[in-house]
């Protein structure tokens, strides 16, 4: 009877272990996939909220303004949401073209390129986004120098 | 009108004083060539961002406080070019080093600058020691980019030369010493070689930079090049690292190994921890506590103080 006891004992930790284990790994891959930055930027309302903020200064913004003359600002602003949510890690899929596409021939130069981040990084600042945070964005964002500037 | 060109630089190089004029000639030719490619704007663009010039460091070149960066002075892009000036202090214990200048750069690409430094002593029997420096530094970015590199390893990477030419040597008359040579030094003037790899690690907020510079100066060339103990160039390794507070406020370290060629003086590396601040693209102050080392063997006391720098430029 002990015996019995003992063995049943065995296979039941031994499967409630792995079943732990599977669980753990379960929660680990879907843990892999890193959204510290989302979160840091306050998930898709603080997205939204940063977009709020940034698409009315680049639109103001002397130096890029007129690039922007024909775009369709809702539809931008749900675009640029989707596009930094999911480079920041979070739930979203940017379904806009790619960069090359969307900007070739605009004759876009560094200094374009580099007036939209700051504005960008301004607008995370008036919604008091750690710089560390805002760092890490910009950092995901300064690859696409390659494709959009033409200049 | 190469034939006229390759003239002109055959004359300028019969000399070999003029070998500086053919290193300018040939890289604002080449600069030329690469602005009118561009379509560069003649104003400045000030396109670059926040910080991305670097500041002044103490023998003109644009970089960190001690050290030259492989960045390009100036918020001047690729496309354009940018200037600024610079006044900088440094007090220690016994000494005071006053450094100024102006510095250009043009097309993110090259870097040219000009700057006086003025060392003077309070503490006998140097309380009247008055030294002087001119340096002219040219700079040119030889590959990589600090901002837009940031899924690759490459660091921006950029070489170049100072050459300084010491303007005078005051207050060491009761030592019956008019010229540097009279102090070991076997020349008042010299060229320093250097490459310099920055990187931007924007994701954890970083800048990392590495200057690796070949030498015969004294310290930096105030006391001349070369000595009685040595005198040959020496590679000597430069290093700070930054850490981005923000987009206008930066802190940081710097190292900078010095050479040891004169009896008269066991020259220290020198160090500081900083802090600059970015308000505009028009101005910048850093602040920093600087450690320099004993200077000469007439003073033993390992010189540590303040240090004040202003940019102001576009």
């Amino acid at each position: 009877m002990k015996n019995l006891l003992q063995s049943s004992l065995a296979k039941f930790l031994t499967i409630a272990g792995f079943a732990l284990c599977a669980s753990f790994t379960a929660n680990a891959q879907t843990m892999d996939k890193d959204d510290s930055i989302y979160q840091g930027l306050g998930k898709k309302e603080g997205i939204t909220k940063i977009v709020n903020d940034f698409v009315p200064m680049i639109l103001a913004d002397q130096r890029i303004a007129h690039f922007f003359s024909k775009i369709k600002k809702e539809e931008f602003s749900e675009l640029l949401v989707a596009q930094f949510c999911e480079l920041a890690g979070g739930p979203c899929q940017y379904k806009g073209r790619d960069m090359y596409e969307s900007h070739q021939g605009m004759g876009i130069s560094n200094a374009h390129f580099n007036a939209l981040a700051e504005d960008l990084q301004i607008a995370m600042e008036k919604n008091d986004i750690p710089s560390s945070i805002s760092n890490r964005l910009v950092a995901k964002l300064a690859p696409m120098q390659r494709p959009i500037v033409s200049k | 009108m190469s034939h006229f060109i390759s003239g002109g630089i055959s004359r300028c190089t019969t000399n070999t004083k003029h070998k500086t004029s053919k290193l300018i000639l040939l890289v604002s030719l080449g600069l030329g060539y690469q602005i009118a490619h561009a379509q560069a704007s003649l104003t400045p663009d000030m396109g670059k961002l926040t910080a991305t010039g670097g500041v002044s460091q103490v023998e003109g070149a644009g970089g960190g406080g001690l050290t030259p960066w492989a960045l390009i002075t100036g918020y001047g892009t690729r496309d354009s070019y940018g200037a600024n000036i610079h006044y900088t202090q440094a007090n220690t214990q016994d000494y005071s080093l006053k450094t100024y200048g102006a510095a250009i750069g043009i097309a993110d690409r090259v870097e040219f600058s000009l700057a006086k430094q003025e060392f003077t002593g309070s503490l006998a029997p140097l309380n009247a020691l008055n030294l002087q420096q001119d340096i002219f530094g040219i700079k040119v970015k030889l590959a990589g980019d600090a901002v837009y590199d940031q899924a690759g390893w490459m660091p921006q990477i950029a070489a170049g030369v100072q050459y300084k030419r010491d303007a005078r040597i005051g207050g060491l008359g009761a030592l019956g010493v008019t010229s540097v040579k009279q102090l070991g030094a076997k020349d008042d003037r010299g060229v320093d070689y250097y490459v310099s790899a920055t990187k931007i690690y924007l994701a954890q907020s970083l800048l990392v930079n590495g200057t690796l510079r070949a030498t015969k100066a004294n310290q930096m060339g105030l006391l001349g090049f070369g000595g009685d103990k040595k005198d040959q160039y020496q590679a000597q390794l430069e290093g700070s690292i930054a850490y981005l507070i923000n987009r206008k406020l930066v802190v940081g370290a710097e190292y900078r190994m010095k050479p040891r060629n004169l009896g008269v003086d066991n020259e220290k590396d020198f160090s500081d921890v900083f802090v600059a601040y970015f308000p505009t693209k028009n101005f910048s102050v850093t602040a920093a506590y600087v450690q320099l080392g004993d200077i000469t063997i007439f003073n033993p006391k390992t010189q540590r103080g303040w240090y004040l720098s202003l940019q102001a430029g576009f």
